[in-house]
């Protein structure tokens, strides 16, 4: 069953920028798959759309069957995990805990269920014990378990990422992405970590200028080279 | 205050911004210096800031709302209606009966038109001349090197502050979800006032940080108060031409506006 679904999908910044035109996707619930292209390609702004952060000036986007428009995106955010480039983003409470709670508490969730899904989003991320620790001191690979956990709180269907290993040392990546490999809900990921989308993501899309110019078997278009060097990845 | 001009191209884009400055300040002055009632010269002054917008290629419909703010101004001028010497006049306000003062109506919406055909030029200055631009062309007008560098900075880090809350934003939004069954949810106003509050503290940290290393950067550029001046150059005569010209246009408005108005 198909879980995201987008039509025709075109975005223009407010300064007249063209950043997305005429993007056609479709998603398979438990399906992995990475999003690559240069810096602008427009990856960003196409992640923002997926829960409604940025409404699409043209075409439609459809999550779980839900049309996603003004009515709706509230429910849609609940299934869609956005998880940053900069955990920074999501980290602005003063301890880790109350940042995992946003999610749940904002949904009106009762308290004690909220702390049930802080434990349970920690523990996902291997964090559990540092509840009562300032996110502020932590370091750039705990930062982006926290702030992974701080979607998790919410059980989301999909997790969207956004340049996940960027900034990290080898082994924080190491580890993120063997924290990845073990989460079992469907995933978009944007980057620029080819080996990541080897690794993790049996599909792949290529974005470029604002236009899906790539999809199919990730291994197949890694192998590829004219492709690659045609759309900045090399 | 848009980063880029809206186009380029227009005559009035490639003026050179010092012209323009000049141009709107003895606009703004003389249309100050105009006497109270000088309706026919507010007319012409009005006229003049739209043709020039025209002929910039701006949006009217977004110039004309944002001038709406410059009509805060004439509320400082409110008293006057009822403190000004001369004929009252009968105000009536339902079952209320109010005598306002005849000359302090004709003062009241004077400054009102004025402060609101000032705000039009200020605007349009900002619309048609990106910040960088204006801010050399100030420094080559030979203000002060402090006040520039204070504008300088300023407009930095204002951008700076700005993308660090729009990224805030959008990761708190992204969260914002409904309970499973559809309810809105929200949270109490507490618990949302205290993340404000957590929101408020990180921009300012991390403002301040990123703020550091833009004047670092800026530094270990040579920065030194002063914004690099490529072309050192004086105005073409053809600028001189236009600024000369649109002078003496300011100054018959205003000759007009000193014949024609005036108190009764
Ligand atoms: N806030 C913004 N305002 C205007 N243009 C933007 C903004 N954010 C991004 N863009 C532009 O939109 C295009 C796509 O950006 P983005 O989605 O961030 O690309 P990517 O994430 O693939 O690097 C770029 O050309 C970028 O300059
Ligand atoms: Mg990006």
């Amino acid at each position: 069953m198909s879980l995201v679904e987008i039509r025709g999908l075109s975005y223009r910044y407010p300064d007249g920028r063209e950043a997305l035109r005429g993007i056609d996707l479709t998603l398979n619930a438990g399906e992995k798959a990475a999003l690559v292209g240069s810096n602008g390609a427009g990856k960003s702004t196409l992640l923002l759309h997926l829960n409604g952060v940025f409404t699409a000036a043209q075409g439609s986007i459809t999550i779980a069957g839900l049309p996603l428009d003004r009515k709706n995106t509230g429910r849609v955010r609940a299934l869609v995990g956005l998880v940053f480039q900069n955990p920074d983003d999501q980290l602005f409470s003063p301890h880790v805990d109350e940042d995992v709670a946003y999610g749940p508490t904002y949904q009106g969730l009762p308290r004690d269920v909220v702390a049930q899904r802080v434990a349970e989003a920690l523990a996902a991320v291997g964090m559990g014990g540092y509840e009562k620790r300032s996110s502020y001191h932590l370091s750039g690979g705990e930062k982006k378990r926290i702030a992974i956990a701080t979607v998790l709180s919410m059980r989301p269907e999909m997790l969207v990422f956004d340049e996940p290993t960027a900034g990290l040392d080898p082994r924080a990546r190491r580890e993120l992405i063997e924290l990845l490999q073990r989460l079992p809900q469907t995933m978009l990921i944007a980057t620029h970590d080819l080996d990541l989308a080897r690794r993790l993501c049996p599909r792949m899309l290529i974005l470029k200028q604002g236009t899906l110019s790539a999809d199919g078997p990730t291994a197949q278009l890694l192998d590829n080279e004219p492709l690659l060097y045609e759309n900045g990845l090399l | 205050m848009p980063d880029h001009p809206s186009g380029t191209g227009h005559p009035l884009q490639q003026l050179d911004a010092r012209v323009k400055i000049i141009f709107t300040l003895a606009f703004i002055l003389a249309l100050s210096l105009s006497p109270f009632g000088a309706w026919a010269a507010y007319f012409l002054f009005l006229c003049l800031v739209l043709s020039a917008a025209i002929a910039a290629g701006t949006d009217l419909r977004s110039l004309l709302r944002r001038s709406l703010l410059g009509l805060l101004f004439i509320l400082s001028a409110l008293p006057l209606l009822f403190t000004a010497p001369g004929i009252r006049l009968p105000l009536h306000l339902g079952g209320w009966t109010l005598w306002i003062s005849q000359p302090g109506l004709i003062r009241f919406a004077s400054i009102g038109a004025k402060a609101w055909i000032s705000m039009l030029a200020a605007l349009l200055l900002a619309e048609s001349t990106p910040v960088p631009v204006l801010l050399l062309a100030f420094q080559r007008l030979r203000t002060p090197r402090v006040f520039i560098a204070i504008l300088s900075l300023m407009w930095r880090y204002l951008s700076v502050i700005r993308a660090e809350a729009l990224s805030l934003m959008h990761a708190r939004t992204s969260r914002s979800a409904a309970s499973p069954d559809g309810a809105r949810g929200g949270g109490g106003i507490a618990w949302r006032a205290r993340v404000t509050g957590g929101m408020a503290g990180s921009l300012l940290l991390r403002s301040m940080e990123r703020a550091d290393r833009v004047y670092a950067a800026m530094l270990s550029r040579g920065y030194d108060g002063q914004l690099p001046d490529p072309e050192r150059k004086g105005l073409s005569p053809q600028d001189l031409l236009v600024l000369a010209g649109a002078l003496l246009l300011i100054l018959f408005f205003l000759l007009f506006a000193l014949f024609t108005g005036g108190l009764p």
